[in-house]
């Protein structure tokens, strides 16, 4: 039954369905992601990129098909020949597992960057502060934003405001990391700050899912590059093939576009 | 008038002369004719006003002053004061609830607060106040015990639900019918991202809405919750027809005894004055509160603007360099003509008088 790993983060989707209303936005992805390694999801607007990144912490529900992390399904329970969606509660326990980096940052605006990153650990997996709290210092000095920690969301620029974001991300320790566009919401001269602290990480051994439009980024770390239209997953691989000699017209025509 | 004469050449630079002349000339605002005799007119209008109040001696002045003190409307005053506070707790405790239960999830809890609010919005407060206080002759006794089984202990009614008890029950529940669609327009207008982020941190259902909900949601609900408290503390008047002595029912019992109307009228007048001014500066700080996060600096305090515009003036006046602990952006934007003037970029007089 356990699948003996050396390190923790493998993410397995299998056969997901998805629609809103009459619109099916996942018609059956399939994506198996080892421990540690860095996948790039790349696509169209609209291809279904950001809503598989939602699916695999459960943002969203799923039509068919499941979501397993180290084994265990995300959201769902096993109930004979069912599925059944978890309490909330279980759902929310599963999260902190699961980091989550929004294209709006989505930072609390009212609490201080360091507030910011201690609130999870604290709140929902139930630390002590005096753990807790050191820990977070250390992150935003991670992420370079040591003489930031006392200042609110709003006085930071949407660089510093990612970066606390990200930090944010790491508080509970998760095995898995998810960007959702992580700089598309920023200035051209604010991405490479960002994408820094993100190359950073995937040398850190953390499994890391990152849909973006920065294929130079894809490039330099993915492991894996993902193509993903209409719903489906087009092609996958490493860089060089995906993106050099992508094996689709779909993927050749997408990638004239953006390079 | 030839053509020559009207256009020069775009490029052409302003002769030297010319330029230094137009360098040296004095910097004047513009002028407003209309706004000073709007002012005018405003002044000679307020005049009126002030004279006939002094002026007409059926005002009693003097009734009033005797009045403004008196134990019994003292107690009057407290009276109100307990009202507002009570059915405030209450309207904004229970509101809250009725509002986090018509967003739940729960299709009987959505129901349940809807039906309330819809009840509680229809009929009109003085007909409840009545209802509340003849809630004996529905039911002569109350008791706590197994439902539809036995009681534990049995409450005479009337003993319970007195006047205050009937006035805090009538102007209590129905506030909580106006809070909760307060409180929910706030909890709603709060960004979807915000839920979303809290849910997938993992962040406990109840600590969501408690520690990042809400808080945001206040800066919404606290102008139109003052607001509405403003408007119970008047209408808590209301309660006069419980005999309940708030200040109300005590200025007519005063004026049903010494027929002094109008003083007495303007005796109420001014505790409400004064009980609104309260609360609205109480308003100022909550809000000034509840802004951390949504603006970068927060709006000064009326006592900051006045120790910063003292210090402003007293450096102006000596013309001293502005000390260094008002804030930059304060003193430029409040500044009337001339250099600011700061600590560290020395002014001096030698610039103003040239200009001069």
């Amino acid at each position: 039954m356990t699948v003996t790993t050396e390190r923790e983060g493998l993410v397995e989707v299998h056969g997901v369905h998805k629609s809103y209303g009459t619109l099916e936005v996942l018609s059956g992805v399939d994506l198996v992601v080892k421990p540690g390694e860095v996948t790039v999801v790349i696509g169209p607007s609209g291809s279904g990129k950001s809503t598989l990144l939602r699916v695999i912490n459960h943002l969203e529900k799923v039509d068919r098909g499941f979501v397993a992390i180290d084994g265990d399904l995300i959201g769902y329970a096993r109930k004979g020949d069912t599925l059944r969606e978890l309490k909330e509660k279980d759902i929310l326990r599963q999260r902190t597992r699961i980091g989550f980096v929004f294209q709006s940052f989505n930072l609390f605006p009212h609490l201080t960057a360091l507030e910011n990153v201690v609130e999870a650990p604290i709140s929902a997996q139930g630390r002590p502060r005096s753990e807790v709290e050191p820990e977070a210092r250390a992150l935003l000095e991670r992420v370079g934003l040591a003489d930031k920690a006392d200042a609110r969301p709003r006085q930071l620029s949407g660089g510093q405001q990612q970066r606390v974001a990200i930090a944010r991300a790491l508080a509970t320790r998760p095995k898995v990391l998810l960007f959702d566009e992580p700089t598309s919401a920023l200035d051209p001269e604010l991405v490479g700050e960002v994408l820094d602290v993100i190359k950073d990480l995937a040398r850190s051994g953390t499994t890391m899912i990152v849909v973006t439009h920065e294929i130079g980024f894809a490039r330099e770390l993915a492991d894996t590059v993902v193509f993903i239209d209409a719903g489906r997953i087009v092609e996958q691989g490493p860089p060089a093939q995906v993106l050099d000699h992508p094996a689709h017209e779909r993927t050749k025509a997408f990638l004239d576009k953006v390079l | 008038m030839s053509a020559s004469t009207l256009v020069r050449p775009a490029a052409e630079p302003l002769p030297g002369t010319e330029r230094d002349e137009l360098e040296r000339l004095r910097v004047l605002p513009a002028r407003h004719p209309g706004r000073w005799i709007a002012t005018a007119v405003v002044a000679v209008l307020l005049a009126m006003v002030v004279s006939s109040l002094v002026t007409n001696v059926h005002w009693g002045w003097d009734i009033v002053e005797q009045y403004l003190t008196w134990p019994s409307i003292l107690s009057g005053v407290w009276g109100t004061i307990r009202l507002t506070l009570a059915a405030a707790v209450i309207g904004f405790g229970l509101g809250t609830v009725l509002a986090l239960m018509r967003l739940s999830r729960s299709p009987l809890l959505q129901s349940v607060a809807w039906l309330y609010i819809w009840v509680f919005r229809s009929v009109p407060l003085i007909l409840q106040l009545l209802l509340w206080y003849n809630l004996a002759y529905l039911y002569p006794t109350l008791s706590i015990g197994v439902p539809f089984g036995p009681g534990f202990h049995e409450f005479e009614t009337g003993n319970l639900v007195g006047k205050f008890g009937a006035a805090i029950l009538g102007l209590g529940l129905s506030q909580a019918a106006y809070s909760a669609e307060i409180v929910r327009a706030g909890i709603i207008g709060v960004d979807q991202g915000q839920h979303e982020a809290a849910a997938a941190l993992g962040i406990p259902r109840g600590r969501q809405q408690l520690r990042i909900v809400l808080p945001q949601a206040m800066r919404t609900i606290v102008p139109t919750s003052v607001n509405e408290i403003i408007g119970l503390l008047k209408g808590t008047s209301v309660v006069y027809v419980l005999a309940y002595g708030e200040l109300f029912y005590t200025v007519g019992v005063i004026y049903g005894r010494n027929l002094r109307v109008v003083p007495l009228l303007l005796v109420a007048a001014i505790w409400y004055l004064i009980l609104t001014t309260v609360l609205t500066i109480a308003q100022f700080y909550l809000e000034r509160h509840y802004a951390r996060g949504a603006l970068r600096t927060l709006p000064p305090t009326p006592l900051q603007k006045a120790r910063w515009g003292a210090l402003v003036g007293w450096a102006r006046l000596r013309r001293a360099p502005i000390p260094a602990s008002v804030p930059a952006g304060w003193a430029s934007a409040n500044r009337t003509s001339g250099h600011l003037l700061r600590r560290g970029s020395t002014p001096s007089r030698r610039d103003q008088g040239g200009l001069a």
